[in-house]
C-alpha cells in the first residue's frame, strides 16, 4: 500500500496517460477503420485491393515493431523531426505511439466492422431497394442497425486490447502506466509491488468492461 | 454480382467506378511516390545502408535473433495450448472448487496487459535469463486466451454428443476426451492457430526487456554509424520476416477452415464463424 501512496504523483498522471493515449487512439483508429471497411466493401476492386493490402500487412506486423518503426526509424526519412514540435523528443514520441496505436488498431476495427456488414443477408437489402428506400435509408434503417448488433461486443474486445497495447508505449519513452514501474526503480521502490498495483489497476479497468461486452454478446446474439 | 451495400451496378454506375477506380490508383501511385521520394531524398536507397546484408557475420546475428525469436514462439506456444487445455477442463469441471479458481486465474491473465506480465516476471520478480519472462508472460496470456477458445469449442458442440456418450456408458473423462476435445479441438482450429499468430507477433515484446530477438537486432543494426544508421533498411526486412513468417501461419489457418467445411466429419458450428473469432485476435 506504501508503494501506491507515497507515489501517487506517478500512478496518477501514468494511468491518465494511459487513458488519454487511449481515448485519442480510439477515436482514430475508429474512423481510419470505418474508412478501410468501406473501401474493402468498394464495388470498385481497387479500392478493395487497397483495403485488403493494409489490413493484411498491418495485422500481421507485432505491435512493437510499428512503435519501433514510428518512434525510431521514421524521422530517419525527414518528414517530422523533433523541430516540428518545437525540438520535443517528448512530444515526438508521444505522437509516434498515437500513430502506431491507431494505424495498427484501425486493422482489426475494419476487420470487425466488415464482418458485421456480412453478417447482414443480401435478402435484407435487396428488399428494401425493391422497397425503392435510397441507399442513405436503406443503410441507416435496415443494414446498420443490424450490422451493429455484430459490431459491437468484438469492437468491445478490439477496444481492450487496445487499452492493454497501450503499455507497449513504455519501451518507446512515452510515460504511462506501463512505465511507472523504471520509474519507480529510480525511486528506489520495490519493483514488484508496484507493479501489482498496476496490473491490479488493469483488472480494474478491464474486467468491467469484459463483461459488459459478454452481457452484450449475450442479449444480442439473434438466431437467424 | 450483388453485395449488401450495393447493386448490380447499372451504365452509370459502372461509369462512376470506373472513375472511382481511376482516382484510387492515382492517389495510390501519389502515395507511393512520395514514400520513394522521401527514401530517395533522404538516402535510404544509398548502398552504404544496405551493405550490412552482405556481412557473413550480420547475416549469422540475424539468424541467431530469428532463432531466438522461434524459440520464444515454440516455447510459449507448447506451453500455451498446455495452460489453455488444462484451465479449459478447469473451467468445464462440475466441481466448484475447481471451476470458480480456473476462472479467476484466466480472468485476471486476460485482463492484465502483457507486458505488465512480462516486467512482473522481468523486473519483480528477477527470473535471470529474458528468454524466461517472455515465455511466462506469453504461456499466461495466450494460455488463458486458448482456455477460453477450448471452452467455447465443446460448449459449442450439440449436446446430443455428450449425452449419446453418456448413453452408452462413458465415465466424465471418456466423453472429454473420446468425444468432446476431438471434435472441439477440430472445430476451433482456425481459431487456435490466429491465437498462434498473436503469440507469434507478441515475442517482439522481449525487445522491451532486451530480449536478443529480431527487434532487438533491428535496434543494433539500425545504430551503427559505419553502415549510415540503417535504421528504415532494418526495419523493413524485419518486418518483411515478420509478415512472412505471420503470413504462413495465417495460411495455414485458412486452409485448415477450408478443409475443415469440406470435411464432413467435422460439425458446423452455427454459432461462432471462424472468421469472427480469427478476427477478434488482436
Amino acid at each position: 500500500m506504501d508503494v501506491l501512496l507515497d507515489n501517487l504523483d506517478l500512478y496518477g498522471p501514468g494511468f491518465l496517460n494511459t487513458v488519454e493515449l487511449f481515448l485519442i487512439s480510439a477515436v482514430g483508429s475508429l474512423v481510419l477503420g470505418t474508412i478501410l471497411a468501406m473501401l474493402r466493401v468498394a464495388p470498385v476492386p481497387v479500392m478493395r485491393a487497397m483495403g485488403t493490402a493494409y489490413v493484411t500487412i498491418v495485422r500481421n506486423t507485432p505491435l512493437t515493431l510499428v512503435f519501433f518503426f514510428f518512434a525510431l526509424a521514421f524521422p530517419a526519412l525527414g518528414i517530422v523531426t523533433a523541430d516540428t514540435f518545437g525540438g520535443s523528443a517528448a512530444s515526438l514520441f508521444y505522437t509516434a505511439a498515437l500513430f502506431a496505436l491507431t494505424l495498427y488498431t484501425a486493422a482489426f476495427v475494419c476487420e470487425v466492422v466488415r464482418a458485421g456488414i456480412n453478417t447482414v443477408p443480401v435478402g435484407q437489402a435487396e428488399a428494401s431497394r425493391a422497397l425503392g428506400l435510397t441507399f442513405g435509408q436503406m443503410l441507416g434503417s435496415v443494414v446498420l442497425p443490424q450490422a451493429t448488433r455484430a459490431v459491437v461486443p468484438p469492437m468491445m474486445s478490439t477496444m481492450i486490447a487496445l487499452l492493454k497495447n497501450t503499455t507497449i508505449a513504455a519501451g518507446f519513452s512515452v510515460f504511462q502506466a506501463g512505465s511507472i514501474s523504471a520509474n519507480l526503480a529510480e525511486r528506489g521502490e520495490n519493483q514488484l509491488i508496484g507493479l501489482l498495483w498496476v496490473a491490479g489497476f488493469f483488472v480494474v479497468l478491464v474486467i468491467p468492461m469484459t463483461l459488459l461486452q459478454r452481457s452484450l454478446e449475450k442479449r444480442w446474439s439473434i438466431a437467424r | 454480382m450483388s453485395s449488401v451495400l450495393f447493386d448490380v451496378p447499372g451504365p452509370r454506375a459502372r461509369l462512376r467506378h470506373r472513375l472511382y477506380a481511376a482516382i484510387g490508383i492515382l492517389v495510390l501511385v501519389a502515395a507511393i511516390g512520395f514514400v520513394l521520394y522521401r527514401f530517395a531524398d533522404t538516402g535510404q536507397f544509398e548502398g552504404r545502408k544496405w551493405s550490412w546484408l552482405e556481412y557473413k557475420n550480420i547475416q549469422l546475428t540475424l539468424g541467431e535473433a530469428l532463432l531466438n525469436t522461434l524459440k520464444a514462439f515454440a516455447l510459449g506456444a507448447v506451453f500455451a495450448l498446455l495452460f489453455g487445455a488444462i484451465f479449459a477442463a478447469g473451467q468445464l469441471s462440475d466441481h466448484k472448487v475447481i471451476r470458480v479458481p480456473s476462472m479467476v486465474v484466466v480472468e485476471l491473465f486476460r485482463a492484465v496487459p502483457l507486458v505488465v506480465l512480462i516486467f512482473v516476471f522481468h523486473y519483480g520478480v528477477s527470473l535471470g535469463s529474458p528468454l524466461y519472462s517472455v515465455v511466462l508472460g506469453l504461456t499466461l496470456y495466450n494460455g488463458s486466451v486458448l482456455a477460453e477458445v477450448f471452452r467455447a469449442g465443446v460448449l459449442s458442440l450439440p449436446r446430443g454428443q455428450s449425452e449419446a456418450a453418456y448413453a452408452v456408458g462413458m465415465r466424465k473423462t471418456q466423453v472429454m476426451r473420446h468425444v468432446l476435445l476431438p471434435q472441439a479441438v477440430r472445430a476451433m482450429l482456425p481459431a487456435i492457430i490466429s491465437q498462434l499468430v498473436v503469440l507469434l507477433k507478441d515475442t517482439a515484446l522481449g525487445f522491451l526487456i532486451t530480449y536478443d530477438e529480431l527487434l532487438d537486432f533491428a535496434r543494433d543494426i539500425g545504430s551503427q554509424f559505419q553502415f549510415g544508421r540503417p535504421l528504415v533498411p532494418v526495419t523493413i526486412i524485419v518486418a518483411a520476416v515478420y509478415i512472412s513468417m505471420c503470413l504462413l501461419l495465417t495460411w495455414l489457418a485458412t486452409y485448415l477452415e477450408k478443409r475443415s467445411r469440406r470435411d464432413k466429419k467435422v460439425i458446423a458450428l452455427e454459432k461462432k464463424p471462424a472468421e469472427d473469432v480469427v478476427a477478434a485476435a488482436v
